[in-house]
């Protein structure tokens, strides 16, 4: 396409596939087609406007930051809100969502700092992991949101790492996949949880990388995804933490990208949104996992990335704030940020980048890997 | 468990209960500015202020179980309190069939639930084998209101695999895909089966018989994404085995024969076989310049021509076909 001022005459390409003369000549006629051939020239030009990044981000929607900053804040004191009740035992989770979310957003100031560090130490257990909340039981799920939060805030140098780490790796069973707790649930999501927090604190050494490696190995299915177990369906959040593992292991050979990606890839629908296996709905929160994982594989370019966008926008509540899992549905923090750490990795102007293998701002794991 | 007496009164809240008169409930403390403030149902907040109480002075009692179960019925996600029935469980050496029915009540409410599946998983583990068909029943319970219900599914192959019960896998999965021929869940379990199975001859003799199903399964659906990746998933690690099989070759041939198919796993299967040194006869350059319309240039190349079939019928991941594009030789 030419780019073209306001009045010069110029030829053009119209959608019909035919080119035609625009100008001035055509103008001082006011006559019917006159009117037809300036209507078409306003529309060519808008698409040529639109054309641009923020063009096309105007079209698309914008992000609703601000709204989305105030909700994470104060949420709502209802009383007959569900969402408070069933929050309770993982606030833990929900400050590494909501605080996460706010620095993606350059808004972490917000946050009291000191207050939140005597909070997370106070989840702490004589075994050195964390539970969800004060009184909660420890459970590798929080540990790792409290490792997660402190890194945020910089304040790693509460933790007594020794304790924390050993926590950690006693969790590992002999065949290299990892428990949740002393109770004995098996997923690979503890396999990346206690693979990304040891990472976090320079303790991988604790555990067996090889065997850790070997389990999640275990787990690959013909399609090149990863289940919960071996034989487990592939499931993209599942994926997210076998590549995940295996990125921060240093061991991505043992993943067929080609393969993978693919299936990745067809996990976007028409809508342009990401669904987590096949012939299920689009959710917002695969817009994390499916996504990081493609881009941890160097495949994101696989996927169209502009409708992705689009379908994470219009997920937004733009009025009273948050993002919810499909457009329309009601929002929550969990979905807040994962459609914000989605557009980071999509490169959404305004949104700080996040580390696609440890889920946090690229300035936080610098920090801790570099001492930058 | 309630006894029977108690239906016909008047329901009272639990912590508004007699028995426990003897019991100073506990407080939420979130210290003085809740880092993530959270508004409390009056329920709740008062049968976890007396739950806190006897989990802090650990009382592994029977009303401590009563308790866990009105707790867990408010908050089935709280993991706490399921870790605290079992150890009031393990405690009191309570018999664990009634453990069944309390989990299948919660599940009811909310079946998408880590700690309730944990929960019934530690106590078949503990029943053994003589909850097998217990378990099966339960999941395919489960699996009928949602059939790709990832926990139950997990949970099954659990059962399996522990505990045995493989006789009608394979029928089940069979019922499943004529319910849904989609159902990539139910694929995944047959896979499962026909690799895992104890009483089956395995995936190699079962090869032909599978390679049947998955045909016909893509004949009906072609659009299915689960029938085709399940039928090159058959040839695991013997692609050759894949590429010469005329079963597959001809399966592409016929549902890009077929006007009203969808065509784009057809094609991109068509692709790989041409990738692995499968050598495309005239019939399929014709079928493939039919479906582009035009007649083929002098040098056209017919893995070339697919992929600019798939950029066309594919757009969404245009940016992967024209990758595989550029990768041909």
């Amino acid at each position: 396409m030419e780019e073209f001022g306001s009045f010069r005459q110029v030829a053009m390409e119209v959608p019909f596939g035919k080119t035609f003369p625009v100008g001035t000549d055509y103008l001082k006629q006011i006559t019917i087609p006159g009117i037809l051939h300036f209507a078409v020239f306003w529309v060519i030009q808008k698409r040529n406007e639109l054309n641009t990044v923020e063009g096309r981000l105007l079209i698309m929607g914008e992000l609703a930051a601000e709204k989305h900053v105030n909700y994470i804040i104060s949420v709502e004191k209802k009383k007959d809100s569900f969402e408070s009740v069933v929050m309770e035992h993982l606030r833990m989770n929900g400050a590494y969502w909501g605080l996460t979310t706010l620095d993606l957003l350059g808004k972490l100031h917000a946050v009291d700092v000191d207050e939140v560090v005597s909070w997370i130490i106070s989840c702490q257990h004589e075994s050195g992991g964390f539970g969800g909340n004060v009184g909660h039981d420890p459970h590798i799920l929080y540990t790792l949101s409290a490792v997660q939060v402190l890194a945020l805030l910089n304040k790693l140098g509460v933790l007594d790492i020794e304790k924390v780490s050993n926590y950690v790796a006693g969790l590992q069973n002999e065949d290299g996949s990892f428990s949740g707790d002393e109770w004995g649930e098996v997923d690979t999501r503890f396999s990346y949880i206690a693979i990304c927090c040891l990472s976090l604190l320079h303790r991988l050494d604790k555990i067996n990388v090889e065997k850790a490696v070997k389990y999640i190995v275990s787990c690959k299915n013909l399609d090149g995804g990863f289940g919960s177990t071996p034989g487990g369906e592939s499931h993209a959040g599942q994926i997210f933490c076998c590549v995940g593992a295996l990125a921060i292991m240093g061991s991505l050979h043992h993943v067929d990208r080609d393969l993978l990606g693919w299936w990745l890839s067809e996990r976007q629908v028409k809508s342009g949104g990401l669904n987590g296996r096949p012939e299920k709905l689009p959710d917002v929160c695969y817009s994390w996992w499916v996504l990081s994982s493609l881009i941890m594989i160097d495949r994101v370019h696989w996927i169209n990335k502009e409708k992705l966008v689009k379908f994470i926008l219009d997920c937004q509540d733009t009025e009273n704030g948050g993002i919810s899992d499909r457009p329309d549905d009601a929002v929550d923090v969990y979905h807040t940020y994962f459609g914000v750490a989605g557009l980071s990795l999509l490169e959404y102007p305004g949104v700080k980048a996040i580390d696609p293998a440890y889920a946090l701002p690229v300035d936080v794991v610098n920090r801790i890997f570099l001492h930058t | 468990m309630e006894s029977d007496e108690e239906e016909n009164q008047p329901w009272i809240p639990i912590w508004q209960r007699p028995e426990w008169s003897d019991v100073t409930p506990l407080p939420q403390d979130d210290g003085p500015n809740p880092v993530v403030p959270i508004a409390y149902k009056d329920d709740f907040t008062h049968t976890m202020d007396l739950f806190r109480a006897v989990f802090h002075s650990q009382e592994l009692s029977p009303r401590s179980l009563s308790l866990t179960s009105e707790a867990i019925s408010l908050n089935p996600g709280n993991y706490t309190l399921w870790q605290f029935r079992r150890a009031i469980l393990e405690a009191l050496n309570v018999d664990l069939h009634g453990e069944l029915d309390f989990t299948e009540v919660v599940a009811k409410g909310n079946s998408k639930n880590y700690q309730l599946w944990h929960h019934r998983r530690w106590v078949a583990e503990k029943l053994g084998t003589s909850a097998t068909s217990n378990e099966l029943e339960f999941t395919k319970k489960i699996l009928s209101l949602d059939s790709k219900h990832y926990h139950a599914w997990s949970h099954r192959q659990w059962v399996l695999q522990s505990l045995g019960g493989w006789e009608d896998e394979l029928n089940y999965c069979d019922h499943l895909l004529e319910e849904d021929i989609f159902n990539n869940s139910a694929w995944n379990q047959r896979y499962f089966v026909i690799t895992r199975s104890p009483i089956l001859e395995g995936l190699e003799s079962m090869r032909e018989s599978e390679v049947n199903y998955a045909v016909r399964a893509v004949i009906a659906r072609p659009e299915n994404e689960s029938s085709w990746r399940y039928l090159r998933g058959l040839y695991k690690d013997d692609s050759g085995s894949w590429v010469n099989d005329s079963q597959v070759s001809s399966l592409c041939l016929k549902v890009l024969s077929t006007k009203s198919s969808s065509r784009v796993f057809a094609l991109s299967t068509l692709l790989d076989l041409i990738s692995y040194g499968f050598q495309p006869s005239q019939e399929f350059r014709d079928v493939v310049n039919d479906l582009v319309g035009s007649p083929p240039g002098p040098d056209s190349n017919l893995a070339e021509t697919v992929c600019a079939l798939l950029e066309r019928e594919d757009p969404t991941r245009a940016n992967y076909w024209r990758w595989r594009r550029s990768k041909l030789p």
